[in-house]
C-alpha cells in the first residue's frame, strides 16, 4: 500500500479491519477500500445535495421569495423529494438519440467529480490518497466533465443541445490555461503539487499571498462549472436546457447531481488552495473545512443570483485576452518572489503579500484598458435626452 | 393635436399630383383608383406637402359587393392623418399592388389582410398565410365565411 | 473546412419567446444568416368574434389581445366606440382612465424589463423584482374593478366604476414608492458591465427605418424619434399633465432598455398630477348597455405601452360592429425583426426579441 501515507483515513481504517477480521491481507483491504468509499462518496454527494438546497434557498431570498419550505424543516428535504419525483419520471430516450453515448453520459458527468475526490484532505490526516501530482489529477478528472458534456450534447439527436455542447467545449478548453495557470503559482508557492504539502506549506493562506491568482481561480472555476455568468451551456432563455434538453428522470438527476457536487468540489479546492483547508480552526477541522466550503458556495449562489450571462464570443475574449495574460503575469510575479525568497522570513512574506496586492491593483485596472473585449461604451457616456414639453 | 386631414382635402392633394385619380371621398377618407394606389402612396409618401411617412395601419372591410382596403396613414413632422381607400369589386382574385416598397411596415400588415380577407398584393415579397396554417381553406373575416363542417382535420393530421 | 447552415427552430415552446412565437433561424454556428418569424399558434379570431357581440361586450374580447396591458386595450377601444357614438366620458372618468392606463404601462413595462433581464440570463432576480411590483399595481386593479388581468373596467362613456375609498391610499404608497423601487433594479443591473457589452450598439434601428417600418412605441422612441400620441394627440385628459418623453439616441437594446424605465418614472408623474387633479363627480355619462352608433367608422390611436394601438370600427348602425380592426404594435413591430437579427448571434436574437416587447396575444389576436 506505498501510495497511502500513514495517516490517511484508509490505512487507519484498513488496519482496524485487519486487525479486527484477521483474514487476509487482500479482504481486508477490499473491505476497508469499500468502507472508505462508501463514507466519502455519499458524504459528498450528501453534501452536492444540501448544496442544492442551500443555493435554492439563497437564490430566493435574494429574489425575495422564501424559497422550497414544505419538505421537512426549512424545505431541507426538498432535494429528496425531488430526486423521487426524477426516479418516478418516465426515462425518455430521443428516437434519434445515440443511445449508448446518451445512457453513459451522466455517468461519465459524475464519475470525475467522485475520482478526483480521492486526493481532497477534507479534515485533518482525512483523506484517501496524498498523491504527489494532487492538482494536475483535479485538473485532469475537471477536463473529463467536458467531454461527457459533449457526449450528451452530441448524442441527443437535438440541435439545441448540440450548440450547448460545442459552446461547452470552447469555453472549456479556454478557460482551462488559466486555470492551471492559477493552481501552477500555487505550486510553485507550495513547492509541491500534494494537497497536503499545499495545506503545510501555507503559513499565510495563499489568498493573501496570491490575490490575483484566487481571483483567476474563480473566474475560472465558475467557466468550468457552467456557473453564471458563463452558463452559455445550459442557458435557459437561449438554449432552453442546451446538453440537458432531452434529459429526463433520473438521468437529468445525475446530471444536476453532478454539477453541483462539482461546486462543492470546487469549493473543496479553493478552501483548501487559497484559504489553507482546515488549518487556523478554532472548530473540529473538519467542520472547519465544510464551513470555508460553503463559504465559496454562498459566493457562487450569489453570483449566480445576480449576474446576467455573457455571449459566448465576449467569454472567449475575456478568457484569451484578458485572463491569461493576467494568469501569466501573476505566475511570472510569484516566481520571482520565490526565487528571491526561497525560504521567506514573515517580514519577507508580507512584503511578497503587499507586492502581490499591488500587482493585483494596477494589473486588473491596467489589462482592462489595453484590451478591448468588445464593449462598445461605457456606462456614462451614454446620455439618453429626454424632452421637455408642456 | 394630430390634425385628422378630412377626405376632401386629401382628395384634392391628390387629384393636383394625379389628375383623375380619385373615385370618390367623404368626410373621412378618400377613395383612389386601385391601379394607381402605389403609385399615389409613393407621392403621399415622399412629397413635402404630404409627407405621410408612418402607415399606421393596413386593413380591409367586406362589404359584400366590394371590399375597402383602408390605410391609416401618418405624417410625423406634419402631425397629421388621414385614412386613404380603395374600392375592390367582386368577390375573387382581388388584387392590389402591395404599398411594402413604399412603407416597409405594410409588410405583416398585408400579409395578414391576405390571409384573413383574402386580398392579395402583388409585389409583396412573402405573400403568404400569416395568422392560420399553410393550406387553411378560404379567409375567415369574410362576411360569407363558414366554418368548414365537423369533423374537419387539418392539412397535417391533427 | 466544409460547413452547411442549419435551420433551427426558436419555438413555438421556448422559455424565451414570450408565448409562442417561432422564429425559424438559419444558423452558421453561433451567426444568424436568415430569420423568420412564424406567428399564429394564439389566433383566436377576435376581430371575428366581435362582430357578433354588441359593442359593451367587445370590451372583454379587447382584455385578452395584449393581457399585459389590459387597460389601454379597454381604453383604445372604448374611444374608438366613443368617437362612434359621440359620447364624452365625464372628467373624473377620463381621469380615473388615465390613471389606470398609466399604472398598465408600468405592469408591461415592468414586465417587459424583468423579461428583458431574464432573456440576457440574470436567473430570475430583475424579473423577480419587477413581479414584485406588478402584483402591487394588480392589487390596485383588484380595488378598482375586481379583477387583476383581464380587467374589463372601462366602458363606453367613462369607467364601470368609481374607485373605492381605501383605493386612493394605496394608490399615494405605490406612487411614493416605486420611484426608489426603480433606483434599486436600476442599482442593481443597469450599469452592469455584462449588460453593457450585451445590449450597447446591438441590433440598432435607425429612425429613418422605424418609422418607415411604422414601428411605434418605446422601440421608435428609442430609435430617437419623439413621436408620442399622449402628446401628439392627447386622448382623454393626457393635455392637462405634463411630463417628458423620453428618446433614445442609438436604437439599440440598451435604449429600448432604457427607455423602458424612463418611462416608468414618467407614468408615476402623471398619476401624481391626475390625483392632484381630479375631483368629484360621475364617472359614467351613460349607463347603456346597448349602442347603435351612426352608420360611419372612428379609428382613435392610442399610446399602448408597446406602440400605438387603435381599434378601425366600422358601423352599420347596428348593436354590433360590422368590423373591428385592431391595430397591434406588438405585431407590425416585428416587421423589422429580420433586420435587427442577421448577422448577430443566437443569444443576441433572444435579447433583440425580447427588446421589442411583443406579446404574442396581441401579435395573433
Amino acid at each position: 500500500m506505498s501510495p497511502l501515507k500513514d495517516n490517511s483515513i484508509f490505512s487507519w481504517t484498513y488496519e482496524s479491519v485487519a486487525n479486527t477480521l484477521g483474514g487476509p491481507e487482500w479482504l481486508a483491504y477490499g473491505l476497508g477500500a469499500m468502507a472508505v468509499i462508501m463514507v466519502v462518496v455519499n458524504g459528498f454527494l450528501l453534501i452536492g445535495t444540501i448544496f442544492t438546497w442551500m443555493e435554492r434557498k439563497v437564490v430566493s431570498r435574494f429574489q425575495s421569495r422564501v424559497g422550497p419550505n414544505r419538505v421537512g424543516p426549512f424545505g431541507i428535504l426538498q432535494a429528496i423529494a425531488d430526486a423521487v419525483k426524477l426516479l418516478f419520471q418516465e426515462d425518455i430516450v430521443p428516437r434519434r438519440a445515440d443511445r449508448l453515448l446518451f445512457n453513459a453520459a451522466p455517468i461519465v458527468m459524475l464519475a470525475p467529480s467522485l475520482l478526483a475526490l480521492a486526493v481532497i484532505p477534507f479534515g485533518s490526516g482525512s483523506y484517501v490518497a496524498d498523491i504527489n501530482i494532487a492538482v494536475l489529477y483535479v485538473v485532469g478528472m475537471s477536463g473529463i466533465a467536458s467531454l461527457a458534456v459533449l457526449m450528451a450534447g452530441y448524442s441527443s439527436g437535438n440541435k439545441l443541445a448540440l450548440l450547448g455542447s460545442m459552446r461547452a467545449v470552447a469555453m472549456l478548453l479556454s478557460y482551462e490555461i488559466p486555470l492551471v495557470m492559477a493552481l501552477l503559482g500555487i505550486t510553485i508557492l507550495a513547492g509541491s503539487m500534494s494537497m497536503v504539502d499545499i495545506i503545510e506549506a501555507q503559513s499565510v493562506p495563499f489568498l493573501l499571498v496570491s490575490p490575483l491568482g484566487a481571483l483567476i481561480f474563480l473566474i475560472a472555476m465558475s467557466a468550468e462549472l457552467n456557473r453564471p455568468p458563463f452558463d452559455v451551456t445550459e442557458a435557459e432563455s437561449e438554449l432552453v436546457g442546451g446538453y440537458l434538453t432531452e434529459y429526463s428522470g433520473m438521468k437529468f438527476g445525475v446530471f444536476y447531481l453532478a454539477e453541483f457536487s462539482n461546486v462543492v468540489l470546487a469549493g473543496a479546492l479553493f478552501a483548501i488552495l487559497f484559504l489553507d483547508g482546515w488549518e487556523w480552526a478554532v472548530l473540529p477541522s473538519h467542520l472547519w473545512f465544510l464551513i470555508k466550503v460553503f463559504g465559496f458556495l454562498f459566493v457562487a449562489s450569489w453570483v449566480r443570483a445576480t449576474l446576467p450571462r455573457m455571449r459566448i464570443d465576449h467569454i472567449l475574449a475575456f478568457a484569451w485576452k484578458y485572463l491569461f495574460p493576467l494568469s501569466l503575469v501573476n505566475v511570472v510575479a510569484l516566481a520571482m518572489e520565490t526565487i528571491a525568497w526561497p525560504d521567506p522570513s514573515p517580514v519577507q512574506l508580507w512584503m511578497m503579500i503587499a507586492i502581490n496586492w499591488g500587482i493585483a491593483f494596477t494589473a486588473i485596472p491596467l489589462m482592462s484598458l489595453v484590451t478591448n473585449l468588445g464593449t462598445p461604451a461605457r456606462a456614462g457616456q451614454r446620455v439618453v435626452q429626454t424632452e421637455e414639453v408642456n | 393635436m394630430t390634425a385628422a386631414v378630412s377626405g376632401a382635402d386629401l382628395a384634392e392633394a391628390v387629384s393636383n399630383y394625379a389628375y383623375d385619380s380619385v373615385m370618390d371621398s367623404d368626410r373621412d377618407a378618400a377613395w383612389v383608383k386601385p391601379e394607381l394606389i402605389l403609385d399615389i402612396c409613393r407621392f403621399l409618401r415622399n412629397d413635402p406637402s404630404q409627407a405621410y411617412d408612418l402607415l399606421s395601419s393596413v386593413t380591409a372591410v367586406d362589404y359584400v359587393e366590394f371590399f375597402d382596403v383602408v390605410y391609416h396613414l401618418t405624417s410625423i413632422s406634419r402631425n397629421a392623418s388621414t385614412v386613404l381607400k380603395v374600392r375592390l369589386y367582386g368577390r375573387e382574385a382581388l388584387s392590389l399592388s402591395s404599398v411594402t416598397s413604399v412603407w416597409a411596415g405594410a409588410d405583416l400588415q398585408e400579409r395578414e389582410v391576405y390571409d384573413l380577407l383574402g386580398v392579395s398584393f402583388d409585389g409583396h415579397p412573402n405573400l403568404k398565410r400569416m395568422l392560420t396554417w399553410e393550406g387553411f381553406q378560404g379567409h375567415p373575416l369574410r362576411r360569407d365565411y363558414l366554418e368548414p363542417p365537423l369533423p374537419y382535420t387539418w392539412p397535417h393530421g391533427g | 473546412m466544409h460547413t452547411q447552415p442549419v435551420i433551427v427552430n426558436i419555438g413555438p415552446h421556448h422559455p424565451s419567446t414570450h408565448g409562442v412565437f417561432r422564429m425559424r433561424l438559419t444558423m452558421d454556428g453561433e451567426n444568424i444568416l436568415d430569420v423568420e418569424p412564424v406567428i399564429g399558434y394564439l389566433h383566436r379570431g377576435s376581430e371575428k368574434l366581435a362582430e357578433e357581440r354588441h359593442y359593451t361586450q367587445v370590451i372583454t374580447l379587447t382584455d385578452r389581445m395584449d393581457y399585459v396591458a389590459s387597460m389601454t386595450n379597454n381604453q383604445a377601444y372604448v374611444l374608438s366606440c366613443e368617437q362612434l357614438t359621440g359620447i364624452t366620458a365625464p372628467d373624473r372618468g377620463q381621469y380615473l382612465r388615465v390613471i389606470a392606463a398609466e399604472l398598465q404601462r408600468i405592469v408591461s413595462h415592468l414586465v417587459a424589463t424583468g423579461f428583458f433581464l431574464q432573456d440576457l440570463g440574470a436567473f430570475a432576480t430583475p424579473l423577480m423584482y419587477a413581479m414584485r411590483e406588478r402584483e402591487r399595481v394588480l392589487d390596485l386593479f383588484e380595488m378598482l374593478c375586481g379583477a387583476r388581468i383581464t380587467v374589463s373596467y372601462m366602458r363606453i362613456g367613462g369607467v364601470f366604476q368609481d374607485a373605492p375609498a381605501e383605493f386612493w391610499p394605496a394608490l399615494g404608497k405605490i406612487v411614493d414608492e416605486l420611484p426608489a423601487f426603480i433606483d434599486e433594479l436600476e442599482g442593481l443591473i443597469s450599469k452592469n458591465e455584462i449588460v453593457l457589452s450585451r445590449t450597447q450598439g446591438v441590433s440598432v434601428i435607425s429612425g429613418r427605418d422605424a418609422v418607415n417600418a411604422s414601428i411605434t412605441g418605446p422601440v421608435l422612441r428609442a430609435s430617437g424619434v419623439s413621436w408620442d400620441l399622449r402628446k401628439a394627440a392627447p386622448y382623454d385628459v393626457y393635455d392637462r399633465v405634463s411630463f417628458n418623453v423620453p428618446l433614445g439616441d442609438q436604437g439599440d437594446n440598451y435604449d429600448r432598455y432604457i427607455i423602458r424605465i424612463r418611462e416608468i418614472r414618467e407614468s408615476v408623474k402623471i398619476i401624481e398630477q391626475c390625483v392632484k387633479q381630479i375631483e368629484p363627480g360621475p364617472v359614467r355619462a351613460t349607463s347603456a348597455m346597448l349602442f347603435r352608433p351612426p352608420v360611419g367608422e372612428s379609428y382613435v390611436p392610442i399610446e399602448a405601452p408597446k406602440g400605438e394601438l387603435g381599434f378601425y370600427l366600422v358601423s352599420d348602425g347596428s348593436i354590433a360592429p360590422y368590423r373591428m380592426h385592431v391595430r397591434a404594435p406588438s405585431l407590425i413591430n416585428l416587421t423589422l425583426l429580420k433586420q435587427m437579427l442577421v448577422g448577430w448571434k443566437l443569444s443576441d436574437a433572444i435579447v433583440s426579441f425580447g427588446s421589442i416587447d411583443v406579446n404574442m396575444g396581441e401579435v395573433d389576436r
